[in-house]
This record gives structure tokens, sequence and C-alpha cells, in this order.
């Protein structure tokens, strides 16, 4: 499958002089089309920084980073914010679902906002929450919904319009971890149907869905630790 | 887990023979818990001599053996005990990092990490089969959350050790493990 998020060389710094922060440490990573990733590490690890960059919310201090073959630096705004609407998806852990719009007005207005006529964009949304399980709330605010509920209709907005990358930031946070693990169990089927999603989170439970589990750990990535010779017996199970 | 109680529980749905049992046990517990007929019959044979169990005649050839109401008894008493939550009195995984501490040539950060990635796999091991099992095999999802929020744990516990080895002072490395044993006074 071809790689639908590129990451090279990328580091971030924030602040200057004393203040200055390094968020991000020369992190390479790819995510493929049918591959969940996900993110691992400590709060301040640069997790949700990792995951704005790759979104193109956020520009790396260096380093590229590439999105279904485009290299977004030098890219106009206009372009980026396309590329934004139309590849990737994201999901909040709170949701960010418009309240005063119904499930399926939520769903539908990333494409309209993308110039597709309502009546078509309504009835793309309402296949997306379909597929999700929700055909019996598209009239419903997010009010009226449950937790579980918000986010199924929040992933249906990420995914909508065949989006490819789906970026999504402890989606499971303000969920018990049952409906969590319904929600991580869907964005497994969507990586494995049809896209690229990385994860981020705290929760090894859900990071365990994933066919990829990295750690952040101060600013650096690291998927592998190649243990040091003299080690192996330390590794044994039943070692003295 | 105790296999006599198990047994106990599969026959409180009625009279069975021991292969039957054997393959209700992999399958109530995701083929996580393999035992052999041998060990069956075992159990079995201390269930019938404890009065729990006998043997039922009406399974014909086979030998089929049915809950006792000692037995019915037992299972109800054993599900509402209390089960030890004592941690192991001397946890491998617990030795291994505080020793690597004092192993020359050996970083025991490095030796958190690779346990970390071991535990990891472990726990998507265990996903994939509560992923790939029926949506209504409750049972199964169950016995595999249990394995799963054990692990997390001991994952919550290495990542807590990591930040604790890479927070010490230089000077300190060498200090951690050896203080027992420089001031065994201290630990008596």
């Amino acid at each position: 499958m071809s790689a639908m998020l590129e990451l090279h060389g990328v580091t971030k710094v924030y602040g200057e002089g004393a203040a200055q922060v390094t968020a991000l440490r020369d992190i390479d990573l790819t995510v493929r089309v049918g591959e969940l990733v996900a993110v691992m590490g400590p709060s301040g690890s640069g997790k949700s920084t990792l995951l704005t960059i790759a979104g193109s919310l956020e520009e790396p201090t260096s380093g590229t980073v590439v999105v279904n073959g485009r290299q977004l630096a030098g890219m106009a705004y206009d372009e980026q914010a396309h590329l934004r609407r139309t590849a990737i998806g994201y999901v909040f852990q709170d949701f960010n679902l418009l309240p005063g719009l119904t499930a399926v007005e939520n769903v539908a207005m990333p494409l309209e906002l993308d110039g597709m006529p309502a009546r078509r964009a309504q009835a793309v949304a309402r296949e997306a929450l379909a597929g999700l399980g929700l055909t019996e709330r598209v009239q419903h605010f997010p009010d009226d919904l449950s937790g579980g509920e918000r986010q199924r209709v929040a992933i249906a907005r990420a995914v909508v319009g065949d989006r490819r990358l789906v970026l999504a930031d402890e989606p499971s946070g303000a969920l018990d971890s049952v409906n969590g693990e319904s929600i991580i169990r869907l964005l497994a089927g969507i990586a494995a149907q049809r896209a690229a999603v990385v994860v981020v989170t705290h929760d090894a439970k859900l990071a365990a869905w994933a066919d990829r589990v990295l750690f952040l750990h101060d600013g650096r990535l690291s998927d592998r630790v190649a243990a040091p010779s003299g080690v192996e017996s330390l590794l044994e199970p039943g070692a003295p | 887990m105790s296999v006599r109680h198990a047994l106990l529980a599969l026959l409180s749905q009625g009279p069975t023979y021991a292969t039957r049992l054997r393959l209700d046990l992999q399958q109530r517990t995701g083929e996580l818990w393999e035992l052999n007929i041998g060990q069956i019959y075992t159990t079995l044979q201390r269930l019938e001599r404890d009065g729990l169990v006998r043997e039922d005649d009406q399974g014909g050839d086979t030998r089929n053996f049915a809950l006792t109401a000692s037995g019915r008894d037992e299972l109800d008493r054993w599900l509402l005990t209390p089960a030890s939550l004592d941690t192991p009195p001397r946890d491998e995984l617990v030795i291994k990092v505080l020793v690597a501490v004092d192993v020359p040539g050996v970083d025991v950060v490095d030796v958190v990490l690779a346990h970390r990635q071991q535990v990891v796999e472990a726990m998507q091991a265990f996903t994939r089969i509560k992923a790939s099992a029926d949506s209504d095999d409750v049972a199964l999802a169950i016995m595999v959350d249990a394995e799963l929020f054990r692990l997390e744990g001991i994952l919550r516990w290495l990542a807590a050790a990591e930040v604790r080895l890479l927070a010490r002072p230089p000077a300190r490395a060498t200090a951690i493990a050896g203080d027992g044993a420089h001031h065994p006074e201290v630990v008596r």
C-alpha cells in the first residue's frame, strides 16, 4: 500500500533563548494506507504536536512532511487548506462537533465547505453515518447523543469524502473503556479498509489495537529498542 | 485460576464427559488455557473423591460426570470468595529491573524499554484474539480484558520506572540496588 503520510527529520522548537522548548527531535515516520499506528508517550512528550504537524495545522521548524505524495512546505495556504479538507480527517478527544448542527449536518459540513452542493453532501454524510451504525441518529443534535455516538459522528466527519489520512488525538479519552474500545475498533476497521490512521493515546489497551505502537519520549520517537549486547540474558523468560 | 472450580462451573450446566469439558474450557478461555485430557481426568477424580462430583450413568459408553449438591455449594462459595490480590513475593520483572541497575555494561533504561516492547507486543497479541472473536463472546472479552488490564499495569509501572531512572542524579546511578546489600542491618 502507498505511503499516505511521511515525516522526514521533523523537528519542532517553540520559543527562543532560555525559554526554548524542543517538542520534536528529528522524527522519521511513514504511515501507509491500511495501517493503524498508535503513538504513546507521557503528557508533554510531543504527541499532540506530532499530530498537528502531520495534519498541516502547524509547520515544523525543520524537516519535511509529505501527505499523499505531496510535500506541504512551499504549498500555498489555500492549497494546504484544500488538502486538509479533502485528504485529512481529524478526531479529537472532546469530539468538536458543532452543537447547533444535527449529526448529518456536522458530517456534511467539510464537503459543503469544499463546494459540494448541500443535498449531495448530506446524502454522502448520511451514508458515512450509516456505515458507523448511526442511521437512526442522523437528525439528532450532539446534545441528544451519548458520548460514544458523538465520537462516531466525529469519526464519520473525519472520513467522509474519501479522506485517507485520519489523525486522532486521544479519541476515547472522554469515554469509558468499553465505549473507547468500540471507537478504536472502528478506527482499526477504517484503517484496514481504506486509510492510514494515526492515533495518539496514553491508553495502552487502545494502542494495542494498532499494527505498530510507537513511543515518544522527550521529543524522540522509538519503535523497537535494540537491546545492547549482554542484556539478552536478562530478557529471557524464566532467567534467574 | 483453579481448574477444579472451572470444571465445577462447567458441570453446573449439566452432566457431561471429560473430552467435552476440555473442549468447553478451551473455548471459554479463547484457547489461552490449554489442558491435556489427563489433567482433566485427574482433577475429576479428585473432585469425585471429595464428593463434589459423581459419575453419572446416563452417558452410555462414555463416562459422564455430574455436579453433586456439595459441588454446587462449593462453586457458589468460591465464586464469592475474595481472590488473593497479593503480588507474588518475588516478581521476576521487578527483580530484573532492580538487578540491571548494577550490571556493568547494561543500561537499565534499555532493559526497561525492552520489556516495555515485550509487554506491548503481548497486549497486541491478546487484542488480536479479541478482535477476531465473535462480538457476542462476552466471556472471552472479559477474560482477555483481565489480561490486558494486568499488562497495562505492568506497562505503567515500567513507564514510572523509566522516568525515575532518567531523573536520577548520575552519582546515585549505581547506588539504588546497592543500598540493601551494603547495609544489611537496614533491611532487617
